[in-house]
């Protein structure tokens, strides 16, 4: 068996100050396997592939490929020995061609294949003279791939590669990922969603804070087995979707057209209800208008056309303390979590001050009550922090999402916009999350809920939105909807044609 | 695969856990004093005896009554402009117009000093004062609109603006304002109206009422950063735009609000060194202090009470070092010297506060 193994970690550590992000990690993958990375945020998944590709070195422990002790002390050692990483973010130049980003920095003597032939070993359907501005970001994956391939990469890492991609992009990645496996190459693939694992995987290793749980062979597997390893015991996985009877219009979006400053289209006539007492829930593809959609309504970002109502009333134009004051709350989880609605040095009190400081007399910060407040919050989500001194930044991505979620309800809004509010939480944390939703919506509050996961979108909103370039595709009962459909959706495949083209 | 790329690691660089703030602190006195063996190694390079050069220092910054009274007179223009510049650092706007904001406020000061001084001594000197303030706020305020409205560059803005209004006053004694009756080019002398009273300071004498303004003012801005709703919109400014924005604060006003108090402070400091120890207005009323204080207010983290304790140590430092000048005929730039390299050392020091070396164990 070892003649096989690609690569063997054995007891692999690295801490980042106290916090041991690996410890005694031991990991095999054989050539000709795909082996799943499994664990949650935090779990240590992307240090371990970060010190496999040569952009950490382990503090102890070491690294074998194919039977022989390697240091792989930067991220060109790693290419040099086969190890190509795929990350979350490409790293692309916008302005080459394909090609152009594939040879780049490489000598010809360099390239190990031709991109030309394993576009069409791989069966990849892609022009490689096309600019990588005019790609889809399935087909810049792809690049990133052949990028990758053609230095030699007999092990390949590819870390979250199905969180930007619709469903049929997952399934023809899949195929692509398969074809590999069937070459010889070893295949980790980091992910933390059970249903591309059981999928994709033929074995799968399960990462718990910092410590490798478990490795399984998939077939013996189930999602129930493999989330119980993960957050180390049984969870209950349903998402609930209470009915209740619609209620009034609270927020009317008419035609509404977001134009930014340089001339780009962001949203075109984009018309939507939103009840009280409903979620509706929006899809699409990342970049596909989202931002705009909840900044308009925020009113951080003017509009270039239509109208926004709410109770009747108009409130585009309004200053965005106007916005607030009127009820409407939005809770906008930007990638890096804190970019937006939260202070990260500050801590839990001076964070929940943000929105209401202003509401007291006088030129005084009346911090008293804000302690107060946040103490009940703390008590309340049961958010876990050393205590009110501490600056929320020092939190967990889940702690700090129940800050900023527990605050926007405080105000108790009338309409709560969250975007992305599960991002990069755990499990139990993400459960938490949508019955803190639910709630919200039992008291009669209109829900724009801006996600990912077309699964969760499913499984709780009651209608959801579909935006497609800037535009509205389709808004469907979700009851009714299949991810197949939102998928296309996304991609605008079953849009007017002419639609699209004007 | 090419075996020369793979060397064993000797050294790397690891994170540090939280650190206390007395370990954080040790670190940064750690520093100073690296920082001074340094500075006496070069003078012992230089030829003097390092031990005798820093007793000296020590000796005429803070021997006699009269010595430390010309360091509390050097410490007050510091300490305050550290704290204006303070202001508008924690909104991360990067104020390094002071020089000239002190510039502004001493001329609208002087003007009242000049031609406006048949008033009754205090409210001429609250004119002066008031003047002082506005003056220098408004010239701080040009860079702040740009930013908000343009986005131009506050850093190179404000440093440009310096030698604008430094030529003005070069002007103003070259031309309108100089002295008819002097032989060089000159400004005349204050009325004495026009200066600032002395107050008995515990332990060192009369010194000219600037350093009842520095206490009160290393106060009110500490009060004014923690306690206010709008210390609080500087802070939440500071940190994240996008975020302010989102809560409904109104950026562009936070911003030139801060930048006018910040530089209005400066400019109060120009007024308090034209009316106080300078008696007139010179060309080196601002004397490099705008550039200083930013050092200052760096290594005081931007407290207030640590500008209190390092624009004291900064004065002692300088006034050491003109001491050691007349005694060893060492030029005082060694004081400048020093400062650089304790602002070196110190930032150094930064480093290991967050990162520690470590030598990798190779396994067996």
């Amino acid at each position: 068996m070892s003649e096989k193994a690609a690569i063997r970690l054995r007891k692999l550590s690295k801490a980042f100050g106290r916090i041991q992000a690996n410890d005694q990690i031991d990991l095999t993958v054989f050539k000709g396997e795909i082996l799943a990375l499994l664990g949650e945020n935090g779990s240590g998944k992307t240090t371990l592939m970060n010190m496999l590709s040569g952009i950490y070195q382990p503090d102890s422990g070491f690294i074998e490929m194919n039977g022989k002790p390697v240091t792989i002390k930067s991220p060109k050692d790693a290419i040099n020995l086969g190890i190509g990483m795929i990350h979350q973010h490409f790293k692309l130049v916008d302005l080459f061609t394909a090609r152009e980003n594939i040879v780049l920095g490489r000598k010809n003597s360099e390239l190990k294949y031709s991109p030309d032939d394993l576009c069409k070993s791989l069966k990849l359907d892609i022009d490689l003279d096309e600019k990588v501005y005019n790609m889809s970001v399935s087909q810049k994956q792809t690049v990133e791939i052949i990028k990758v391939l053609t230095r030699g990469a007999d092990v390949l890492i590819l870390d979250e590669p199905t969180a930007v991609l619709t469903p049929q992009e997952i399934d023809s990645l899949f195929d692509i990922l398969r074809l590999m496996k069937d070459e010889g190459r070893a295949i980790i693939i980091i992910t933390h969603k059970l249903e591309e694992v059981l999928e994709i995987s033929d074995r799968v290793t399960v990462l718990n804070k910092g410590k490798s749980v478990r490795t399984v062979e998939t077939s013996e597997a189930d999602r129930f087995s493999l989330t119980e390893m993960m957050v180390g015991r049984a969870v209950d996985l349903e998402i609930e979707r209470l009915d209740m009877p619609c209620g009034d219009t609270v927020l009317d979006v008419h035609q509404l057209s977001v134009v930014t400053h340089d001339g780009h289209k962001e949203l075109s006539n984009v018309s939507f209800e939103l009840h009280s007492g409903e979620i509706l829930g929006v899809a699409g593809i990342a970049g596909s208008g989202q931002k705009a959609l909840c900044e308009a309504i925020a009113g951080l970002q003017p509009i270039s056309g239509g109208s926004i109502l709410m109770d009747g009333k108009r409130i585009d134009g309004l200053s965005p303390r106007e916005i607030i004051q009127r009820g409407v709350s939005m809770a906008f989880i930007p990638e890096d979590r804190l970019g937006m609605g939260l202070v990260g040095s500050m801590n839990i009190p001076d964070n929940l001050l943000l929105k209401s400081y202003r509401d007291t007399k006088g030129p005084l910060l009346k911090r008293r009550s804000a302690r107060e407040e946040a103490g009940n919050l703390i008590e309340r989500l049961s958010i876990s922090t050393p205590g009110l001194k501490t600056s929320v930044s020092k939190l967990s991505g889940g702690n700090v999402q129940k800050v900023l979620l527990g605050r926007e309800i405080n105000l108790s809004p009338r309409v709560l916009i969250t975007a992305y509010p599960v991002r990069g939480l755990d499990i139990v944390a993400s459960m938490t999350i949508y019955d803190m939703l639910n709630e919200q919506k039992k008291k009669g509050v209109g829900i724009l809920f801006i996600g990912e996961d077309l699964d969760v979108l499913l499984a709780i909103c009651d209608r959801i939105l579909v935006l497609s370039g800037g535009k509205v595709s389709a808004i469907v009962e979700s009851r009714f909807a299949t991810k197949t459909l939102l998928g296309m959706k996304m991609t605008g495949l079953i849009t007017d044609k002419e639609d699209e083209y004007v | 695969m090419s075996e020369r790329a793979i060397r064993p690691i000797q050294f790397h660089v690891v994170q540090r856990g939280e650190t206390t703030p007395l370990q954080t602190w040790l670190y940064r006195l750690a520093a100073v004093g690296l920082a001074i063996v340094m500075g006496g190694l070069f003078l012992w390079v230089l030829g003097y005896n390092p031990f005798l050069v820093y007793a000296a220092m020590l000796k005429g910054a803070l021997g006699s009554a009269g010595m430390q009274k010309e360091t509390i007179k050097l410490m007050i223009p510091l300490c305050l402009t550290a704290l204006g510049v303070t202001l508008a650092f924690k909104m991360r706007f990067w104020n390094i117009g002071a020089e000239g904001q002190i510039c502004a406020g001493a001329i609208a000061a002087s003007y009242f000093a000049y031609f406006h001084n048949g008033m009754p001594r205090t409210l001429l000197l609250v004119v002066m004062a008031v003047s002082a303030i506005i003056f220098g706020g408004l010239w701080g305020l040009i860079p702040a609109y740009f930013k908000t409205r343009f986005g131009t560059n506050e850093t190179l803005f404000t440093l440009m603006l310096n030698y604008i209004i430094g030529y003005v006053i070069t002007y103003l004694r070259e031309g309108p304002w100089r002295n008819p009756e002097g032989g060089f080019a000159a400004m005349p002398r204050f009325v004495k109206e026009a200066r600032l009273p002395e107050v008995w300071f515990p332990g060192v004498g009369n010194i000219h009422i600037g350093w009842i303004v520095m206490f009160i003012m290393v106060l009110g801005i500490f009060f004014y950063l923690r306690h206010t709703k709008q210390g609080y919109e500087i802070a939440v400014v500071g940190e994240n735009e996008a975020t302010a924005r989102y809560a409904g604060m109104p950026v562009g006003k936070i911003i030139m609000r801060t930048m006018f108090l910040s530089a209005g402070l400066c400019g109060l400091v120009g007024m308090l060194q034209v009316s106080g120890p300078d008696r007139q207005l010179t060309d080196a009323v601002a004397n490099g202090r705008g550039f200083t204080a930013v050092s200052v207010a760096w290594l005081a983290r931007l407290s207030p009470a640590g500008i209190l304790v390092v624009s004291f140590l900064f004065s002692v430092m300088e006034k050491g070092c003109s001491m050691m000048q007349t005694e060893f005929r060492i030029p005082a730039s060694m004081s400048e010297i020093l400062q650089g390299v304790i602002l070196f050392c110190v930032l150094g020091a930064e480093f290991f506060i967050s990162y520690r070396v470590v030598r990798r164990k190779e396994k067996a």
